[in-house]
């Protein structure tokens, strides 16, 4: 029986004490008609070594190929010790802090994981985390509905230079309530938004604008002239941004001469896995003035009655449990147990380590733009300075020059041509600090090949 | 429970020290970015060595209840065990290191995994498709309703807004509603614990998008008069949502698509034993009867002959959209098919029977010793709801106590003040996982709490006493937030 540690013994004991004859006889309230007569398609049931033997062919057979695909998730080094602590039992397999007197080391870690997320976004405060990157977009752009007082219109602005998955996440969740998103065309010369291209919002009733920092080309905005164009007409910017970036980027809170008001981004590269997508974690800041519009669980310090510091949930009435159809979000969760991973990572790094993690991510990427835009048929697309990630145009359709380096255990990016196809065979490609230069030669030199043979038939 | 006091992280801080071994290589290389984009001041994050961190953070896991450590008998929120081989197999470099934009051709294990799981948990259901992508249950809602709004949309039947929860319901499912985008009227439930048909059939209409609805309800009992509401619903023109929280109580013995559910939501963190890692990740796989086939959330796995892909927009061009940056939660979902490979087809209706099991044989246990049923006439499924009312009347200690005073006898507490219509309720959910001594040491801890109630009311009152705190000023926390560690404090 699986994971049932019951004996016959104890389960004919436990039968008189309740007083039925069989299990089955529990289920007497179920109508007949509805009762399962087979379950054929649920295979036999495998044991730990069979089950071992299945999961290790399976992984075999996807392989460990060299990486340069970005686009949104990021292959960093992650310390021993952050997973070694993370998948304790007790972390591991704990239930959310309700009961907090039974939860104080959880409790603890979030409220040192806000303290982090909001120094290093520049912001006053952060919640205890949303589902992944995305979700947590969908969620801004809620929340700003809810806390730009000046508003009426429910619009928000959204430039195309942001990850087109988010745009489309965000529009399969907020659409539902009348949320309005507008595209904002970017500057095709140097692949981010301008401010001028804004201009013809000017005087209209716009309640939001996303600035995603890098964007989704890895090139840098010019967030300082988009947050003050915003912050001059009462329109709320939400800051979509990468943590690793921020060791070396200037915080959101410093953008412009006000700062953004909500700030989100994907918190995978600080030490969680890549795992084709997930669990990851979104994470959200904010200014003190906007908390109680915030989704998501809060933690915070306050006293026992004995006088003593503890940790508790708070500001409760936000949530879904108390408040129901009036809650902020119906969310319950946060990404826990991703959230403790990401708090082991950053007190590993402290603020030394995580920047020299995104200086050796800048070095890498400009070593891999300066090796492939040797390779005779490829150019660097946008001019403009990037973080870790920039787009190449090859001189022929990308997708079967990607399909010839897989073959050969080279992933060499994330093609374009679905969501950008006005930008010709683009390829978005990325570096991290965990490529080397012996692995970058031999991207290029595996793109050299088949550019060459491609050209040859 | 070891440590009683751990300083935040901050405090161990010291400038210049650092876990260098963990840190890249400084490259020599001329930066690209200019200065006007940098960073001037670093972030505040402690700056500490590897054995101070490891040593923090252990010790502040001891600060944990969990499963590994507690019996944790909460009501709805199904906390059976965990298995190791799921975390050790889901955790193999391969899963771990793949990139969810990965071609296909480098995912053939990882999605026949995704393809597999999917099609078992069609069978398990007796729904028509699933989409695996939702991350938590509430997600997962969202999922349902956006279908249920889709689907009339696509009818053309624009006047279907309205959500009818009974009101034992989920916080989650008025919300939801709201989310999207519809209002919600709540019904009442009947003295014994079924929704009352009589207000359902005059709450439907031609506003009536759906209902959302647990079986077994909040209350732990059986819905027995589920195919006339399925009947009810369905005439008037809409559909049938099942909330999945406690598909638990019927794992292999009835199933929602034959129940006549249209959409539903499962807790796969719940059900199929994937953690609960201190409040997420979940995982919340939808699954739809065939009416909402089309609008599925993408993506979802595919199979061409013996290859298998990713549907996405130009396969399912009616989809309500993508929910999540990738596919959702894919090592949560790992996890539970390993889980359900290692049921099998007994196993999976064993889970039923040995969670019903355990949960009558505990309320048998606690109503011989005199306390009160919510429902003493029905019978439980795998949780049920003990009231206190007349504990709190005649001794003037709450469910609170109990629940606080449980926590120092080595037991996580039940659900307390839920479902909202049971007075002094705590709902108490064992799971098949739990050994009957460990039931029968719960049942002997409230026998000795209902005693210590009426000899020494205040210091249960006080409880609890043996944990790292007592009990939490919980208005200060709101009224005075300090949601982040201030430096002058420190050091």
């Amino acid at each position: 029986m699986a994971f049932i540690p019951h004996t016959e013994a104890e389960v004919a004991e436990m039968l008189a004490a309740i007083g039925v004859a069989s299990i089955d006889q529990l289920f007497d309230e179920i109508p007949a008609s509805l009762r399962v007569r087979s379950l054929a398609g649920i295979p036999d049931a495998m044991n730990e070594m069979q089950i071992g033997k299945l999961m290790s062919a399976r992984a075999q057979t996807d392989g460990r190929p060299l990486c340069f695909i970005g686009a949104g998730a990021y292959e960093h080094h992650i310390p021993a010790a952050v997973w070694a602590v993370a998948t304790r039992g007790e972390f591991y397999s704990a239930y959310t802090p309700y009961q907090a007197e039974a939860s104080q080391g959880t409790l603890q870690v979030i409220y040192e994981y806000q303290t982090m997320m909001a120094s290093l976004t520049g912001m006053e405060v952060a919640n205890a985390s949303l589902y992944d990157g995305a979700s947590a977009l969908a969620e801004a752009c809620l929340m700003a509905v809810r806390a730009n007082r000046k508003s009426k219109a429910q619009r928000v602005l959204v430039p195309k230079s942001v990850h087109p998955h988010y745009r489309k996440v965000a529009s399969a969740t907020a659409g539902n309530q009348a949320v309005r998103f507008e595209e904002v065309a970017y500057s095709a010369a140097e692949g981010r938004t301008l401010a001028s291209t804004l201009a013809r919002f000017d005087g209209q009733d716009i309640t939001a604008l996303v600035i995603q920092q890098p964007n989704f080309f890895g090139v840098l905005e010019d967030v300082d002239a988009l947050t003050d164009w915003a912050r001059a007409r009462n329109i709320l910017i939400i800051a979509v941004v990468n943590p690793i970036s921020l060791a070396l980027l200037k915080p959101p809170g410093q953008w412009g001469a006000g700062g953004a008001d909500i700030v989100v981004g994907e918190g995978q590269p600080l030490g969680v896995p890549l795992c084709s997508g997930g669990p990851y974690f979104g994470f959200m800041t904010t200014r003190m003035a906007h908390v109680r519009q915030m989704p998501g669980r809060l933690v915070g310090r306050t006293v026992d009655v004995s006088g003593r510091d503890g940790f508790t949930l708070t500001l409760q009435a936000r949530e879904q449990h108390i408040r129901r159809a009036r809650a902020t979000s119906n969310i319950c969760t946060n990404q826990g147990l991703l959230v403790t991973a990401a708090t082991i990572y950053m007190s590993l790094m402290g603020p030394q380590g995580l920047a020299r993690v995104a200086r050796a991510s800048h070095a890498r990427a400009c070593e891999l733009s300066g090796a492939l835009t040797r390779v005779p048929g490829v150019r660097n697309v946008f001019p403009s300075p990037y973080f870790h990630e920039f787009v190449v145009a090859l001189d022929r359709p990308v997708a079967p020059v990607l399909q010839r380096l897989a073959d050969r255990g080279i992933l060499a990016g994330f093609d374009l041509a679905e969501h950008y196809p006005e930008l010709g065979h683009a390829l978005l490609v990325c570096a991290t600090e965990t490529k080397t230069s012996a692995e970058i030669e031999r991207y290029a030199n595996a793109l050299g090949d088949v550019m060459k043979a491609a050209r040859a038939a | 429970m070891s440590a009683l006091r751990e300083k935040v992280i901050f405090e161990y801080s010291r400038p210049g020290r650092g876990s260098r071994d963990q840190w890249p290589e400084e490259i020599e290389h001329a930066s690209r970015i200019p200065g006007n984009f940098k960073r001037q001041a670093p972030p505040l994050l402690p700056e500490v060595g590897e054995l101070e961190a490891v040593r923090h953070f252990t010790r502040l896991s001891q600060m944990n209840f969990s499963i590994d450590t507690h019996f944790y008998p909460l009501g709805s929120c199904t906390m059976k065990y965990n298995p190791k081989a799921c975390n050790q197999y889901a955790m193999l470099p391969e899963f771990l290191g793949r990139h969810p934009l990965a071609p296909a051709s480098h995912g053939q294990g990882f999605l026949a995994c995704m393809f597999e799981l999917q099609e078992m948990l069609k069978e398990v259901t007796g729904m028509q498709g699933v989409s695996l992508s939702p991350m938590a249950g509430a997600h997962g809602e969202f999922a349902g309703v956006a279908m249920i709004r889709a689907y009339h949309r696509a009818r053309a039947d624009l006047a279907r807004t309205e959500i009818i929860v009974p009101e034992a319901a989920h916080g989650t499912n008025p919300a939801t509603a709201m989310m999207c985008g519809c209002s919600v009227r709540e019904i009442r439930v009947g003295a014994d614990g079924d929704i009352d048909v009589a207000a359902l059939q005059a709450a439907v209409g031609p506003h009536t998008a759906g209902i959302m609805l647990t079986n077994p309800s909040t209350l732990g009992i059986f819905e027995r008069r589920i195919e006339d509401v399925a009947r009810i619903v369905h005439a008037a023109g809409g559909l049938l949502y099942y909330d999945g929280a406690n598909l638990n109580a019927i794992l292999g013995k009835v199933r929602p698509g034959d129940m006549g559910f249209d959409a539903i939501h499962m807790n796969l963190h719940k059900t199929f034993s994937t953690p609960h890692g201190g409040g997420g990740p979940g995982a919340g796989a939808v699954g739809v009867s065939s009416r909402l086939l089309p609008f599925l959330p993408i993506p979802i796995v595919g199979r061409d002959g013996e290859r298998y892909r990713w549907l996405e927009e130009a396969d399912m061009p009616q989809s309500i959209g993508r929910l999540s940056a990738f596919m959702g939660n894919a090592g949560v979902l790992l996890r539970a098919y390993i889980y359900m490979r290692m049921l099998g087809r007994t196993g999976m209706s064993e889970v039923g029977d040995y969670a019903t099991l355990n949960a009558n044989y505990l309320l048998t246990r606690l109503k011989q010793a005199g306390f009160e049923a919510a429902y003493p006439q029905r019978r439980a499924s795998h949780e049920f709801i003990i009231t206190l009312k007349r504990e709190a009347r005649e001794l003037d200690v709450n469910a609170m106590d109990f629940a606080k005073r449980l926590l120092d006898h080595g037991f996580h507490a039940p659900t307390t003040y839920f479902p909202l219509i049971v007075p002094e309720c705590l709902l108490i959910e064992p799971t098949e996982t739990e050994s009957r001594e460990v039931l029968d040491a719960f049942a002997d801890a409230m026998i000795r709490i209902e005693r210590e109630a009426r000899e020494e009311p205040e210091y249960l009152k006080g409880a609890p006493h043996n944990l790292p705190v007592r009990r939490l000023d919980d208005v200060r926390a709101a009224k005075q937030l300090d949601l982040t560690w201030k430096p002058k404090e420190g050091v």
